[in-house]
Formats: structure tokens, sequence, C-alpha cells
């Protein structure tokens, strides 16, 4: 076999001595700003801001040239993981490769240097943009209508959760429950509470999904709706979403689709055909836009026709005569986000579903579920695999069971999962998320993604199996010894918190 | 069309054969088939890079960029140069296709520039710990309240009218479900009127006062007799800054403010249509363990070294889930980072220029349209960097009609009943571009 494009064990960080921050670079004096010529008069401050609100001496920053600032952030940019270097398996956050291409298009004058408030006959590109995107995740989704305000996933969900809300008060109803699997992400109850609403987790039944028969015993006239992620964080599809939608609807409820592993399911199947009402997608993952470290990202929420006219506005829309402009939904729950949403990420999604079309994104889909069939079929026997069903698009595995003793009560043998994350760094691969979800112990949750090809997938199984067959001990405690610094002492970070230099 | 899957036929062939199955549908067995879809998306084909690069530059020749439309629009958007070097050092793919710093040993890069950031908000705001970001001003605004409203166990806020008005527009969308009631207090003459509540108005205490300075108008509106209200009432001081005009004015954290929060685009973001922006936050020591969204901190490795890492993490969704102190979990670190950067390119002296310039054209421009016959100041607090007039003519027709003469004239507003125009001008503007606004202002209004 060739070798794996994505393992990045190769990769030159130099040096183990600490990068001084800009702070210890700074020296009195010294300075990169440049500004243009104006021809402006030169007023002093105290003629353009009165005494009693003038700082007497400027915010201390930084003083450094521009040759010591691009050392400094190149240097820290050798510190960092990113897919660019190599595999990032986080399972549920899905770091696939972000096609250059979208960089380009969102880094065109005519988007990036467009003012939000610009009338819309003269932002009539941006206005096609949007509503062409929002067109586009409304087919995916089988929704009838989306707003692209929510500027990330937990966002989108506050969002639809607000959506919910003002429906039920629409029909003159005041329910105070949602549901939620217990496989679920954190954000789907601190989102949940936030909307105002009490969250009621729903245990996942021993296959891993919601089972009908447990769901009925939580629906009565107080639930406001359930959420649920399809195929759920255990990567596995929820069987008998039809049904529990039926339910929950039944009791007046709505069904609320987390949109964070909708990559699994593109051109395959769709939140509205399986009964879902309010859908949100997090486009830094299903549509490939970059996760800048942390952000920014892009939660556009979708409806059904008949929550259409409360969503955020002014959403865009089409004209009779092919223009484009902005319009406020009849009974909007109002603006969810300064302007129109993180726009640059939504033109790079579109760039993306432009790209791929409907045939490249099922292709997208059928390769992700084929990549994590393919590596859980080369871990089985090795990890423990807590709901061994086929799986969808990402794999949860226990490193309990490895090379030790999986049964409840006896982990003394097992392998923890902060250290074959730890061991895997030493390996050139970025770890897999790990105790996540919280139903599964010492949970490994892998997701390959489809960017990474047989070879890669092979070396990280190869590299988990390995790991696994080495066992706990001294070598995996002392976990990473080739990275620029060794493993972290998170608890006493916490303990005396050091937040700004100025604390240091 | 382009595409990023990296399987040959072969390789598909194999990988299928290895698990047993005859075709890629077979690997979405437990997807019922009623619900699978039939016929496939209804979207068009996929399209070669080229065609796609094509497509994307046709819709950005729809769109007339500020070069074109000469920008003196703000109201929370502001059109600065942004040196190649933030565009340089924020495009780096190291940062770009990075994910949220789970696992510090390999990244160490967004943490320490996350970590100078926040020293760096810390000292624009004035107090003692800053966030590593949220998404924008207006979200920054809503947590900030949340954070007041669970810190005093008080459900309701008052929000002053000079706090940009689609902030509060979120504020109240964000808020509708967890039961925060919001009162707006008035502008008189561009300064927040606390007195106009009188002794309070019915409904519970406030939790939170909300003020902006410099506000919507532009104005400065003096934070002192913000805190007196505030401390009158029991409440934090939530105070929203610009953080170029910070160049040059006290900060909020010395005037006596819980919480700051401010739009941290103007700091080395292109204008883009309103996002990715940034939401900068700041706290007294007193809230540290409310702070939403991440906080970075600074501490060691198990063998001595220096190591910056995610910090009090016990306060994050994913841990702490419905008693969250917030659902942030994606925010806007490479928006951060640039900010990092500008304000380190910027430097001490820098920052401080850049206010002044800004402050320079903005009296330029002020003064060059108050000699228009019928155009007067909207109202008469000092302004910084925006100024707001009142024309003899709706500012709506006037935008309309100042983007056929190649302008954008900035934003209709609106206080006390009577409309104007908001007016912004940054180091970006020249005197001639002032002067043609100017001329073209005269016919418009003629």
């Amino acid at each position: 076999m060739s070798a794996p494009g994505g393992r990045a064990a190769s990769s030159p960080l130099l040096g183990r001595a600490a990068e001084p921050t800009i702070f210890d670079l700074s020296v009195p004096g010294r300075r990169a700003a440049s500004f243009r010529t104006t021809g402006m008069p030169e007023w002093p401050a105290e003629q353009l801001v009165p005494a009693s609100e003038l700082r007497p001496e400027p915010v201390p920053l930084a003083e450094v040239s521009e040759r010591d600032l691009v050392a400094h952030m190149t240097r820290l940019s050798h510190r960092q993981y990113s897919v660019d270097l190599g595999a990032y398996p986080l399972g549920s956050c899905t770091m696939k490769y972000n096609p250059k291409v979208c960089d380009e298009a969102a880094a065109l004058p005519g988007l990036l240097a467009v003012h939000p408030a610009t009338p819309p006959a003269y932002a009539q590109g941006w206005l096609e943009l949007m509503w062409s995107l929002a067109h586009a995740l409304c087919r995916v989704t089988a929704m009838d209508a989306a707003s692209l305000q929510p500027p990330a996933g937990a966002a989108g969900e506050l969002t639809g959760l607000l959506l919910m809300r003002a429906y039920h008060r629409g029909n003159g109803r005041s329910p105070h429950k949602v549901l939620i699997p217990d496989s679920a992400h954190g954000t789907n109850p601190a989102s949940v509470t936030l909307a105002g609403y009490q969250a009621v987790s729903v245990p996942s039944g021993p296959q891993g999904v919601v089972e009908l028969g447990t769901l009925r015993r939580y629906l009565d006239d107080d639930v406001a709706g359930m959420m649920l992620t399809n195929p759920n964080t255990l990567g596995l599809f929820e069987t008998e979403v039809a049904s529990l939608a039926e339910a929950v609807h039944g009791c007046g409820g709505l069904m609320y689709y987390d949109g964070a592993n909708l990559n699994a399911i593109l051109g395959v199947a769709r939140p509205g055909d399986m009964g879902f009402d309010i859908v949100h997608m997090n486009l830094h993952k299903t549509f490939a836009v970059p996760h800048g470290g942390g952000g920014p990202g892009a939660g556009p929420v979708a409806v059904t026709r008949a929550l259409a006219p409360l969503l955020p506005g002014p959403v865009p829309a089409r004209l009779e005569d092919g223009s484009f402009t902005w319009l406020v939904p009849e009974r909007s729950i109002g603006r969810a986000h300064g302007w129109h949403g993180n726009a640059l990420a939504l033109a790079r999604a579109w760039a993306y579903i432009l790209a791929n079309g409907a045939d490249g994104l099922k292709r997208v889909s059928e390769v992700a579920v084929l990549n994590a069939n393919w590596l859980l079929s080369r871990l089985r026997g090795v990890y423990t695999v807590p709901f061994d069903r086929p799986p969808m698009h990402e794999v949860v595995v226990s490193a309990r069971g490895a090379g030790g003793d999986a049964r409840p009560g006896r982990h003394g043998a097992g392998l923890r999962a902060v250290d074959v994350a730890k061991r895997l760094l030493e390996e050139g691969f970025h770890s897999p998320t790990v105790y996540f979800p919280l139903i599964v112990p010492e949970a490994l949750m892998i997701e390959p993604t489809e960017t990474e090809s047989p070879e890669t997938v092979a070396a990280l199984a190869d590299a988990l199996v390995a790991i696994a067959r080495q066992g706990p001990g001294p070598a995996a405690g002392a976990a990473p010894r080739t990275t620029p610094i060794g493993r972290v002492d998170e608890a006493g970070a916490a303990r005396s918190l050091v937040a700004t230099w100025d604390q240091g | 069309m382009a595409s990023y899957v990296p399987h040959t036929d072969q390789d598909l062939a194999r990988m299928l054969s290895d698990l047993g199955l005859a075709d890629l549908d077979q690997l979405f067995a437990s997807v019922p088939a009623a619900l699978r879809l039939a016929g496939g998306l209804d979207l068009p084909p996929g399209r070669p890079e080229p065609d796609v690069a094509a497509e994307m530059a046709r819709l950005a020749g729809r769109n007339r960029a500020a070069e074109e439309l000469v920008c003196f629009a703000g109201g929370g958007a502001y059109d600065h140069d942004v040196p190649a070097v933030t565009r340089a050092l924020a495009a780096r793919s190291e940062f770009v296709t990075a994910y949220t710093p789970y696992q510090p040993e390999v990244a160490q890069g967004v943490l320490q520039a996350l970590f100078e950031y926040q020293t760096l908000v810390s000292r624009l705001a004035g107090l003692p710990v800053a966030n590593a970001s949220l998404y924008d001003g207006a979200t920054a605004t809503v947590e900030a309240v949340n954070l007041a409203t669970a810190a005093t166990g008080r459900k309701a806020a008052w929000v002053s009218e000079g706090v940009n008005p689609r902030w509060r527009e979120v504020l109240a969308t964000l808020t509708a479900g967890n039961g925060t009631q919001l009162v707006e207090v008035p502008l008189r003459d561009g300064r927040t009127d606390w007195a106009a509540l009188g002794p309070g108005p019915d409904g519970p205490p406030p939790g939170a006062l909300v003020v902006a300075s410099p506000n919507y108008l532009g104005c400065i509106d003096p934070l002192g007799p913000a805190r007196a209200a505030a401390d009158a009432a029991g409440a934090l001081l939530i105070v929203a800054f610009d953080p170029v005009a910070a160049g040059l004015l006290r900060t909020p954290g010395e005037q006596g403010a819980d919480v700051a929060v401010a739009e941290g685009q103007p700091l080395g973001t292109p204008l883009s249509f309103g996002g990715p922006y940034l939401g900068m936050f700041a706290v007294a020591q007193a809230h540290v363990r409310r702070l939403p969204g991440r906080l970075v901190g600074r501490g060691h490795d198990i063998e001595g070294r220096t190591a910056y890492v995610s910090t009090l993490r016990a306060r994050e969704q994913d841990i702490r889930r419905e008693k969250a102190s917030s659902n942030i979990c994606t925010n806007q670190t490479l928006v951060a980072i640039a900010a990092m950067v500008q304000l380190a390119w910027l430097g001490t002296a820098g920052l401080r220029e850049l206010a002044l310039r800004c402050a320079r054209g903005t009296r330029y421009a002020r003064e060059s349209l108050l000699g228009l016959p019928s155009v007067r100041p909207l109202v008469s607090a000092p302004v910084v960097r925006e100024f707001a007039l009142e024309l003899p003519r709706a500012p709506e027709v006037v935008v309309e009609r100042m983007a056929e003469e190649g302008f954008l004239a900035g934003l209709p507003v609106s206080t006390e009943g009577r409309e104007g125009l908001l007016v912004a001008v940054t180091e970006k503007r020249s005197r001639a571009e002032v002067d043609a606004y100017v001329q073209a202002m005269e016919k418009v209004l003629a």
C-alpha cells in the first residue's frame, strides 16, 4: 500500500523552547503601523475629545516590528495542528479537508468589501448568493424556508428552539419540556435552558437508538418538542425516527433536527422526510467551511411551511422581475444576528455546494460512511464496540476494553481514552473526540471523513491498534513526547488562573 | 465536477469487498426504505473548479464594493484599512483549518494567540479578564445580560436606546425564552436619560443596565451617571464600547463597568457584508466563573514547560449541559486572531493614531456637512468617530440618491421622534473624498 497522505508524523515542529509572547517581544518606541495619506487637518486630540473623557496615556498594547510580528505568528502557526497538516478524526466535529477554491471565493473584493447596510440594488450578488444557498439547504433537508442568520450551530439551536416556542404561543400553548436523548451534544440541553424550556433526558435503548416504547413514557401535552441528532452521536441512524416523529406530533410537539451529523446522509435521506419540522445545519461541518481554530462557523435554520412566517429576518427574497431584496417574515421572532449572519462562511459553503452538486454531495456521504465502516472493521476485536451495529459516518469505541477487561467495574487493566488520544499524537495523527458521548465509558469518537484516503484510514487504524496492543503503562501515561509541549496540567491551570499576560 | 474525495474506483471496490458489501447503497441499510431519497437531491450537477470560481466571481461582480461605493456608513461595521500583514497572517492555513483546541499539546499556536488576544482585549476594556471571543457585538451583549441576570438573580435589564438598535433586537429575540424583561431607557440629546425612569419602572428590579459609549448616534455617553444609576438599582453595569475609539477614550473598566462588550470588526476584519465579525467580552474578576465562551489560561505541562490551555471548562455546555452559563461551542477564534495581529501591528502609538485620524476625519466631515443649508446636528453631545445629522430630505431617499452619486452615504437613524443620517468617517477616507461627498450631498439635498 502507498504511504498515507494524512499522517503528519514528519511535521518538523522545531524545538521545544517556549515561544515568547508578543508582550515579551515588545520594545518601547518600535512600531509596524502606517496610515494612508489623507490630507486631513491635524487637530490635536485635546480639540476633538472633551478633557473629562480623554485618556491621558495611550492603551499599552505591544510595540513590535512587522518582521517580528510575522515571525512570532509564523512560529505559533508551527505549533498548531490543522486539517491542512494531516488527518483530524474528531468525531462529530467533521474535520474534512476545506477546498481552497472556497477560500479564494470568500476573498473576492466584491464579496469581502461590501458594507452590510449597502442598499439591495447594490448588493444583488450577495442577495442572490444567500437566496440560492437558502434554497439549496432546503432541498438538502426537505424544508420549505431558511434563515442564514445564526452564526454557529449552537446559535442555530437556540434560534430553532425559539421558533418552536413562537409556534406554540401562536397556537395559544405554552408547553415546558423539550426531550433530548442522553447521547446528545451538550449544546442541546444548554440551548434548551436558554430558550426557557426544561431539558428532559431520554435514555437510548440497548441498540444505541431511541425506542418508541421508551419515548412514549416521556410524552404528554407539556412536551414542546424533541431534539434529535440523526445519525446520532454514536454514529447510528435512529431507525425509529419516523414513529418517534409521529408520536411527538401526536401530542402537539415539534421535531428538531440537530444537523451536526447531516454530512452522513446527503442525498440519501432528508430530515423533512423523517418528520422533522426545524433543522439547523453546521455549514462548518457538512459544507467544509474551515473551523478557524474554533470559529467562525455558520448555523442556518430551515423550517417547514408552518413555521416559515416566524423565521428571523430579514431573509433574502426574489422578486418577480428576478431581482433580489430583503423581506421580514410576517410573524418573525426578530433578528438572530447583528447583520445577515456569517456571510463569508455562507459564501464558502455555496462554492462547496456548486463544486460538488447533487452527485458530489451524495458521494461525500457515501464515502464518509464507507471510511467509518472500514475503520471500524479494523478496530473491532481490539477496542470494545459498545453498540456494534454498522455505523454511519463516525464510530464510537471504548478504550476501556482495549488490552483489559471491558466489564463494568473492572477497568483496572483498561486503557484510558486520554492516553489513547495522547499516544496517537505521537503516531502523527490528531486524536479523536474523547469522553463523548457521555453514555460510553472511556469513549473514543472517531470520524475519518470522506477526504481521507484508504491509506490514511488504514494507517490511523494501525496506529490505534498498536496503541491498544501496547496497553496501559508508563509509556501511555507519559505521552505525548514528540509535541512542542508535553501533557498539560489542566487542573493546575484551572486552579491558579492566569488568563492574561498581566496576571502572569 | 471538482471532487475532494480521494478514493479511486478500485479503492471503493476493495473497501466494499472487505466489508462484504456489494455496493455503496448497502452502507445505508439501517436507513428505513421509506426514508430513502429516491432520485437524488434536486440540485444541479457538480462543476469543475474554474467554473465554480467563475460563478463566484459573477456573483461578486453584482455587488458594488466599498471601493466603488465610497463608504461613509458605520453603525457597527466600519471601512478601515486592513494591512497586508494582518490579511496574510489571518489567512495562514494552520489557523484557518484548525479545530477548537481540545488537544493543547498540538494547539499551542491557537491557544497562545488567544491568550495574547485576551490580554489585549482586557487592556482595551480596562477589565482584568477577557474571553476568547463571541460571535459579534450583538450576541456579546446578549451573553452579558444573561451573565448579569444569573449573577444577580434578577430577571430584568434596562437598556439604553443608545445601544445599536439591531443589537437590541437580537437581545429581545434571544432572551425571549428565558424570561428577561427588557426596559428601554430613552436618549435625551444623544445621552441616556437615566432619570427618565423616575424612581424605577413598574416590574422587577434590573440585574443589568446596558449603555453604549460611543453610542449608536456616535455620542460619548457619560459612564458616571450610568454607574450611579446601576448602583442605585443594585444592578451590574454593562458597557458597549468601540475598540478604535478606545484609543482616545477612558476605558469602561476604570469608569465602573462590570462587563464590557464590543464589536471587534474594526480591528482587522473587512466589512464582509456583516460577518464573520467578533464579539469582544471582558469582565471584572468577580464574574470570571460566569464567563460565557472559551477562556485560555497559562499553566504548565507535566515537565514544567509553559503551556496554554482552555480553562475553567466546567462552565461550558459540553460538561455542564443544561446548567451551563452559555450554549457557546464554536465561536470566532480566527477573527480574534486577526484582531490580535491587528492590535500588535497598530501597537501602543498606532491605536491612538488610528483613533485620532478617525476623529479628525469625523470632525472635518461633520463641519463640512453642517456648512450646507438646512443641515443640522441631530443631537449636540460630543462625538468621536461617527455622527448623526438632520437633513431636509428623508434619510432613506438621501441614501438612495447618494448611491447613484457613488457614495454609501450612511445609515438612517432616529431619536426622540426625529430622523437623521448616521455618518462614519474612518482613517481610510481622504479629505478629497469627504469634499466630493459633501458636494454630492449638496446636489442631492438641493
